[in-house]
């Protein structure tokens, strides 16, 4: 452990080290721009310059490993002159265009100068321009604005996997540039605008929508994968303008995917901003009591067993309790938050969830995706992967489709027929299981949500057992899950009760006549033409297929706009906070069925969201954790039966469109046009 | 004056065959086994004693560059790299040697390899010197052939590959760094330092990097003896060295001569004198483009060596003395030259990126007079603000013509500011 002083304060740091990093330890600020702790050192910005003793020139602290005996001065004459001087350089060729510029009053390079910089300039050159380059429809590239400092060529080489960026030419006439003009190919790309430190790389949806001081900021997480990134949503009266990240190191890092950050246009469009009921086959607008009053003048006098209720991908635990116990107290059975129809064994906590955390992928040296392409389905989950791929020594090995993930893999075949044969042991794939210290595999909806699904997850089971996948401290047992309320409906039971129909037995029964009222509760993932005759209530927030089946339409709450609670695939309990009101007359979703329940005269016993949140934690006591991962005790589970020979199928096909609030988004029907190969192909005329 | 005896190049002006056969009745390959067999150790401390440094511009002691090599090895490859890019303007001592002399730094290279525990060399030439890499490759081949390198290098049972690898033209690749990226097939761009290229190198393995003639000069040394090489020039500035006198000269030629002989003497003995005599000099450019400029009063005592230079402000770089004339507008060479680093800059850090071209522009605009007297205080300023703050050394190279005209030609700076003032003002 090297000790060295800094600014007269002795200091001892881990080994490896670098000088900023001990200068950071001390609380010592050392302004930088191109290096980025996520990211490798490239030193090319020479802001961070400090004096070192018996060197004569001043050394960059980011790339200079801390030594025994160091002597760092940060503030002297020399260092102080080397940053004006830099800081000089940086600036004779970028714009003064602050006044139009999105990253004003967020700006690195304006804080620096501020703080670092000479107050004038002595520059009377002609200053250099670029032509601006089209990075596609979700990153703006002003790249006259650009200093250089490669943050974002490295985010592209060495987080996304995508070696898209790079700088071309020499000189002052270096660009950064994706070479063969193209938009940024990568799921991740979002975040290339909060690693620019100028306002080179901008967020496109959001350009010239709002100054950051006008915005208001709310801390919450995100619905649109089972990852839960946290993030923050920044609003302007009732517009949610955009989505950031904020760090977890647990979860997110401090990256999110583009769904999270660039669908929140769909916040705005196709939203249930007013109750309807259908009458003479049209959805007409009606008033809330008009519309809770058509769904009790259904549901009075029916027998619970022909009632069934569904709850959707994106909602939230509260309404999900409240759903649960209003239609218990009605006297149905048939309930079921598995839109996708799957039938694995949920009995056990420990076989629906990601036990090894994502924090833990670091750990692993071996890891086996099933069924699942988590670039597309977690992208954080894969930038994990990616991020400990990179520190070498892990094995990955992929059953299912063979797609680009950003690592090198083995592929290790197409069908379940392969983790049959790993779980005899006559893989070859045994012995690298058998020697591995931290194995992982993780199962996907591509292999769970089929018929055999019950089957795939006891083969892995299986495996689990045969090769110590859970041993001390570690769990490698993995399911992915792709949406946010999965968990938690499985921790709260929102499944069929005893004698009840799963999702396709309530569908059946929709369309056979056995079931003649539905209650979607945000669920549109279903084929709502198989919903029959059946009288169906929809509460959710956006006009999707759910709410167009519907004879009653109950606006809901969209994430932003409710306070409500959410577990990861990791079993991670995490709430989101309203950050704008609901849409019109919508209400938060516990809310609508409280009401009902009263109208229905069977008063759900919670009037506000204590009183809710504490029937949580009756029902699971593991709401009561907040944000930690409680590890699910390791029990027999699983159901063997007979594997099907088809191989897995791709779960997501289309990683920009995969819920309402995506489909409702304008940024993401242009990403799907400009990333998603179509079926079809594009025909001469197009575009 | 170096005595023909003592000359290390001895078919510099390929008089005589390149070819292996030629080359050994020269002396070359002599007594290699012998010379691989007194061991890694000796061969290192032969070259320390010899105080031979770096021909390539720095003057690092070569021998002290090799002892940073890891003493044992891990089981991986460490290598040699000759850095045959040969970029500065006014330099043209390599190129002689790749294409009249290759054997000398083919038995160079054994020997280094060797002293650094090398298991294959490379030689990375600038891509222009399309003939001189067919005359390398030549040697090379027959070195193999004749089995003085390849497995059981000359019998001493040392394995050794050389490699001969084409550059693409691009001057920053001569540093070492940059052209470590380039020979791994990257962008030629200088890596910042540390770790330095004995801990991570080429491939990220322990690497060191010399230039052609100081590895050519090896050979020599360990036949002759340390004590021989260190008995020439002055303490410190040991050996013999090749400059190369361009411009204003009578006969420009390349000359091998003793470190520190006067300036003047180099000239005037080799070069056939300044044209229209040494009174008709103006400045000379003594080690390279980099190099500052010195005056003809300097020039007057001058001795060529790395401390002699240095005691002037100035350096001996690669040697390449680049006399200019009365007739000379020596504005106008030193923006030509500001243009050049700012053409080659390689974009990766700031200060090099930035401050290269706004230093051209001044130049430029101070060639014609269009500038304020302040501007050259400014000019001065920018290159401070270059020199010492980079990655690699263009940063430096760039800012010493500049600081080197200004300190000793600013009134004629100044006297143009106020001629085109005036005719401006009729």
């Amino acid at each position: 452990m090297p000790k060295l002083t800094i600014d007269g304060m002795e200091v001892e740091v881990e080994a490896g080290t670098s000088v900023l990093q001990a200068c950071e330890q001390l609380g010592i600020e050392v302004p930088r721009f191109c290096y980025h702790e996520r990211l490798s050192v490239a030193a090319n910005c020479r802001m961070c310059l400090v004096e070192m003793e018996r060197s004569p020139k001043p050394i960059a602290s980011c790339s200079m490993p801390c030594a025994d005996g160091m002597v760092i001065r940060t503030n002297t004459e020399q260092a102080q002159k080397a940053r004006k001087g830099v800081m000089e350089l940086i600036l004779i060729n970028h714009p003064l265009d602050c006044p139009i510029c999105d990253q004003g009053g967020e700006c690195d390079l304006q804080d620096q100068a501020v703080a670092y910089g000479y107050d004038r300039s002595r520059y009377a050159e002609e200053k250099r321009s670029v032509q601006d380059k089209d990075f596609g429809p979700l990153i703006n590239a002003e790249m006259t604005r650009c200093i250089h400092c490669t943050r974002c060529v490295r985010f592209c080489d060495e987080i996304a996997g995508v070696a898209v960026l790079g700088a071309v030419g020499r000189g002052t006439h270096t660009e950064i540039s994706t070479y063969v003009e193209r938009a940024i190919t990568s799921e991740l790309s979002g975040n290339l605008a909060d690693v620019c430190p100028v306002g080179a790389l901008t967020s496109k949806p959001y350009r010239f929508k709002a100054r950051p001081w006008e915005l208001r900021k709310t801390e919450t997480v995100d619905v649109l994968d089972a990852v839960g990134s946290n993030i923050r949503v920044d609003a302007r009266g009732g517009e949610v303008l955009r989505v950031l990240p904020r760090l977890n190191e647990d979860v997110n890092e401090e990256w999110i995917s583009d769904k999270t950050r660039f669908a929140c246009d769909g916040l705005k469009r196709q939203r249930l901003d007013r109750p309807y009921v259908r009458r003479n086959g049209k959805l007409e607008p009606v008033s809330w009591d008009e519309a809770l009053d058509a769904v009790v003048a259904r549901l009075q006098g029916l027998d619970g067993a022909r009632i069934a209720g569904l709850a959707g991908d994106l909602v939230d635990a509260e309404a999900m309790i409240a759903l649960k116990d209003l239609l218990l107290s009605l006297g149905s059975p048939h309930l079921d938050c598995r839109q996708d129809g799957a039938r694995y064994d949920v009995s056990e906590r420990v076989g629906y969830l990601f036990n090894t955390t994502i924090a833990g992928i670091e750990q692993a040296d071996v890891i086996v995706l099933v069924g699942t392409n988590p670039r597309l389905e977690a992208p954080l989950v894969n930038a994990r992967i990616r991020k400990r791929y990179r520190e070498g020594g892990l094995k990955v090995g992929v059953i299912g489709p063979s797609v680009e993930l950003g690592y090198v893999y083995e592929h290790l075949g197409s069908d379940a027929g392969v983790l049959a044969a790993i779980a005899e042991g006559s893989h070859p794939l045994a012995a690298t299981l058998k020697a591995a210290s931290r194995p992982m595999i993780i199962l996907g909806a591509g292999a769970l949500v089929r018929e055999d699904g019950p089957a795939v997850q006891a083969v892995a089971r299986e495996i689990a057992a045969r090769y110590d996948l859970v041993r001390d401290g570690w769990n490698g047992f993995n399911v992915l899950h792709l949406a946010a309320a999965r968990v938690g409906a499985l921790d709260l039971g929102f499944l069929p009760q005893v004698g009840g129909r799963d999702t396709r037995g309530i569908l059946d029964g929709a369309k056979a006549g056995d079931i003649e009222v539905v209650y979607l509760l945000g669920a549109d993932e279903i084929d709502a033409s198989r919903l029959g005759n059946a009288f169906v209530i929809y509460q959710g927030h956006h006009g999707d297929r759910g709410a167009h089946r519907a004879d009653v339409v109950l606006p809901g709450a969209a994430y932003t706009e409710k306070n409500g609670t959410y577990v990861n695939t990791e079993g991670r309990v995490q709430q989101a906070r309203m950050a704008v009101f609901p849409a019109g007359e919508a209400r938060e979703d516990w809310k609508i069925l409280r009401a009902l329940s009263e109208r229905l005269g069977r008063r759900l016993p919670y009037d506000n969201l204590g009183q809710i949140r504490d029937r949580l934690v009756a029902v699971n006591p593991l709401f009561a954790t907040k944000g930690d991962v409680q590890a699910a005790p390791w029990r027999p589970f699983g159901v063997s039966g007979a594997l099907l020979e088809e191989p897995f199928q791709p779960a997501v096909d289309n990683f920009y469109m995969t819920d309402p609030i995506s489909r409702a988004s304008l940024t993401m029907a242009k990403c799907t046009d400009a990333f998603v190969p179509s079926r079809e192909g594009k025909t001469g005329t197009h575009g | 004056m170096l005595r023909d005896e003592d000359r290390i190049f001895t078919n510099l002006y390929g008089f005589e065959s390149p070819g292996l056969k030629a080359a050994q009745v020269r002396g070359d390959w002599a007594g290699a086994k012998d010379i691989l067999l007194k061991g890694r150790d000796w061969v290192v401390s032969e070259i320390k004693d010899s105080g031979l440094r770096g021909r390539g511009g720095a003057g690092f002691s070569t021998g002290l560059k090799w002892s940073f090599m890891p003493k044992k090895s891990d089981g991986g490859p460490v290598y040699l790299v000759v850095n045959a890019d040969e970029g500065e303007p006014g330099t043209c001592k390599d190129r002689d040697i790749l294409r009249h002399d290759p054997h000398k730094l083919v038995e160079g290279i054994l020997y280094a390899s060797f002293a650094i525990g090398a298991t294959a060399a490379y030689v990375y030439v600038r891509g222009e010197f399309a003939r001189e890499i067919q005359r390398l490759q030549v040697a090379v081949d027959e070195a193999y052939e004749a089995g003085l390198v390849g497995k059981n290098a000359c019998g001493a049972g040392y394995d050794l590959d050389v490699y001969v690898h084409s550059g693409a033209g691009a001057y920053i690749c001569g540093e070492e760094t940059a052209l470590i990226e380039s020979i791994e097939g990257k962008k030629g761009q200088p890596r910042s330092k540390p770790p330095f290229p004995a801990q991570a190198g080429l491939y990220s393995r322990p690497t060191t990097v010399n230039n052609v003639e100081t590895i050519a000069a090896v050979p020599t040394i360990l036949r002759r003896g340390a004590g021989w090489f260190a008995g020439i020039g002055r303490p410190k500035n040991a050996g013999t060295k090749l400059f190369c006198i361009s411009g204003h000269v009578n006969n420009p030629c390349n000359v091998e001569e003793t470190m520190g002989i006067p300036l003047r003497e180099l000239i005037d003995k080799h070069a056939g004198g300044v044209r229209g005599g040494w009174d008709n000099l103006l400045a000379v450019i003594p080690g390279g483009s980099s190099t500052p400029v010195i005056p003809r009063s300097v020039c007057e005592t001058v001795l060529m060596d790395y401390d002699g230079l240095s005691e002037v402000r100035s350096a001996l770089g690669t040697a390449g003395v680049i006399v200019m004339d009365k007739s000379t507008d020596i504005v106008r060479a030193i923006a030509r030259l500001s243009r050049f680093y700012a053409h080659e800059s390689c974009g990766q850090c700031t200060p090099c990126r930035e401050g290269t071209p706004w230093m051209s522009k001044i130049m430029d605009r101070l060639v014609e007079g269009k500038a304020r007297v302040e501007d050259i205080d400014l000019l001065f300023d920018i290159s401070k603000q270059i020199e010492g703050r980079t990655i690699c050394a263009l940063g430096d190279a760039a800012a010493w013509p500049v600081q080197g005209l200004i300190r000793h030609f600013r009134p004629e700076l100044e006297s143009r500011i106020a001629a085109a003032r005036q005719s401006a003002a009729a």
